[in-house]
């Protein structure tokens, strides 16, 4: 089992997931990862459910030392990780000693990086989700950011990841620029804006500002002119919504946004964009780009599609070694055995258990993966 | 009353819709959106992934990779009760019980001054009016509230309290409302419920929900007591 203490905690450090569905109606926030694609990848690395949990790290990494010997997977910015000191690679299965430290030298590219550990990050749900709300201290954990001293770990044993170094295909990484140009679809308000406000939202460039966090981002730039006044009766606000003001700057709204909101939305940034928003910094430069639904869906389908290979390829590695890896190795007689769970998967160990006769019926104490299980066995050959 | 004739389907990015019924709020409308959220909910059409009532319209977070907008809106247009009027509604009452005034109410007075009405009589009206729930949102469990008599409207302070108790009940502009955690907030407070509006570790979490009627219930400090020690009990 992944386990590991928090030394130093970073800038913001929290648990999250796909988020918090079917609660918005309740007034609660979804929550989750800002970006999904990153997140989602590194569960599918690690063999995980899509509704395990994760770290999403912000700019400045945390500090963690992990227990045993341990399976870890990154994918997001580049934060430059280094295990006890040695830089390692972003995109990637990566594998901890016992006692081995994590750490981040500072942001290279990118703002959000996701760590994620076999079966996720064990701990309670709350209302469905795992991910940490903190606007109302909800869920990961105790609803706050980790601090130093906190204990966290996953919930499976190593030998359900895939192998150390499985690395995501280079073509299925985004490149992460300064100066996105993020594709978004029109409205539903976008007729609450004269044809000079949209032609404005549409050509110019936005800068983020300073005041963007995980509730919304927001921009700098040309005033967008409304029709007549900003308001609306206050409505629901979908993942990555741009809404417009009075004071006409547009505001991108993320994963923490409030359930409904009563300014006009000029448009709605594409599912398949949104990381380019999560990945932004404050000085970012922005252009919004028209597309239709059907590309929109396209853009979703690559996406879906790069997620899918890579969860395969994941489980095809898994099985190769589930096929060929060591296992622990019951030697009698001179004769070697090998041992499998119930759901045959290889049982890791390094040490050999020896000196037993065969025919015979006995418990067997056995430390596997730094956890002590009583075996009940038969020891037999097999015909 | 400001209905559409038919509702409007507006696509929002591409994995939201919202369907709007009409321009205004009262509570023919918002039953029409609460009526399509149960629906919904019984029909199950494919892709629905999560749903948020509002004053007027419904959103509908949904999967396009397994229904599309425009097989998706030909699917509500199937379920039942979508365009017709469902005035039989039947609403809940829900009274929440208020200690007025003093510590729990600092702001109790100035809503009296800025009216011309004496203390009593702002516990008086406001106590005596009946208020509609038309939607959640804002933070977990706060209820939108429409209702208010306009002879207790009262502007928001200035600048707002960094921390308001959870179960404030205050006034702002036409609007009153519940604190349900505590938070900052710039409403004129009257009094507070030791009653608890949201706790995540039940379901439903909030206490109120959409088309409910909320009375507030004057209560003195020993019921108050009473109350907020069986809360804690539970």
């Amino acid at each position: 089992m992944t386990e590991f203490e928090v030394l130093e905690p970073g800038l913001l450090t929290t648990v999250q997931d796909l988020g918090r569905r079917y609660h918005q109606r309740f007034g609660v926030p979804v929550s989750g990862a800002m970006d999904m694609y990153a997140s989602r990848i590194v569960n599918s690395l690690l063999c995980n459910d899509e509704q395990a949990a994760v770290l999403e790290i912000t700019l400045i990494g945390p500090k963690l030392r992990f227990k045993n010997d341990s399976v870890i997977a990154l994918a997001g910015a580049d934060l430059a990780p280094r295990i006890n000191g040695s830089s390692v690679e972003t995109w990637k299965v990566l594998k901890v000693p016992a006692n081995g430290i994590l750490t981040f030298d500072g942001p290279l590219r990118g703002t959000r990086t996701y760590l994620g550990v076999p079966g996720g990050i064990d701990i309670p749900l709350v209302m469905g989700s795992r991910s940490t709300y903190m606007g109302a201290r909800l869920g990961g954990m105790d609803g706050r950011s980790l601090k130093k001293g906190d204990l966290l770990a996953g919930s499976n044993r190593e030998s359900f990841a895939s192998p150390v170094g499985t690395a995501v295909p280079i073509e299925y990484i985004p490149v992460i620029h300064e100066n996105p140009k993020v594709r978004i679809l029109l409205g539903p308000q976008d007729d609450a804006f004269t044809e000079n406000g949209i032609t404005t939202f549409l050509s110019s460039t936005y800068t983020v500002s300073q005041l963007s966090d995980r509730v919304g981002y927001r921009l700098e730039g040309p005033a967008i002119e409304h029709k007549d006044g900003a308001d609306i009766l206050s409505d629901g606000i979908p993942f990555g919504a741009i809404q417009v003001s009075g004071n006409g700057q547009p505001l991108i709204l993320m994963a923490d946004r409030g359930v409904t909101g009563g300014y006009t939305k000029i448009g709605v940034v594409i599912t398949a964009d949104i990381w380019k928003i999560a990945q932004s910094l404050p000085g970012d430069q922005i252009n919004f780009v028209a597309t239709d639904y059907t590309d929109a869906l396209h853009a979703m389908r690559d996406w879906e599609k790069g997620i899918r290979e890579i969860k395969e390829s994941a489980i095809g590695s898994r099985e190769e070694k589930k096929n060929s890896g060591l296992g622990m190795r019951i030697t009698a007689e001179g004769e070697h055995f090998e041992v499998f769970d119930g759901q045959g998967i290889q049982i890791s160990t390094k040490e050999d258990i020896k000196g037993i006769s065969l025919q015979t019926r006995r418990i067997l104490k056995a430390t596997v993966s730094g956890e002590t299980y009583n075996f009940d066995i038969d020891i037999e050959k097999s015909a | 009353m400001n209905l559409y004739d038919s509702p409007r389907y507006l696509s929002a990015g591409d994995s939201a819709l919202v369907v709007e019924f009409g321009d205004s709020i009262n509570s023919k409308t918002n039953n029409l959106v609460n009526h399509l959220m149960l629906n919904i909910e019984n029909m199950r059409p494919q892709g629905v992934l999560d749903m948020v009532p509002s004053y007027r319209s419904l959103m509908i977070y949904y999967d396009p990779l397994v229904n599309s907008f425009d097989e998706l809106v030909k699917d509500l247009k199937g379920i039942k009760g979508v365009d017709n009027d469902s005035s039989n509604e039947q609403s809940r009452m829900v009274k929440i019980p208020t200690l007025y005034g003093g510590e729990m109410g600092p702001d109790l007075v100035f809503v009296a001054e800025h009216n011309g009405i004496s203390i009593d009589e702002v516990i008086k009206i406001h106590s005596g009016a009946e208020y509609r729930v038309y939607m959640l949102g804002f933070s977990p469990g706060f209820p939108y509230l429409g209702g208010m008599p306009k002879s207790i409207e009262t502007p928001r302070l200035s600048s707002p309290r960094t921390v308001i108790p959870a179960g404030s009940v205050g006034i702002a502009e036409k609007q009153t409302g519940i604190y349900p955690n505590a938070s900052p907030g710039g409403w004129r407070l009257i009094g507070q419920t030791p009653i608890r509006l949201f706790d995540p570790e039940t379901y439903p979490p909030a206490l109120l929900r959409p088309g409910d009627q909320v009375q507030f219930v004057p209560i003195d400090q020993e019921t108050f007591d009473s109350l907020q020690n069986s809360n804690r009990g539970n």
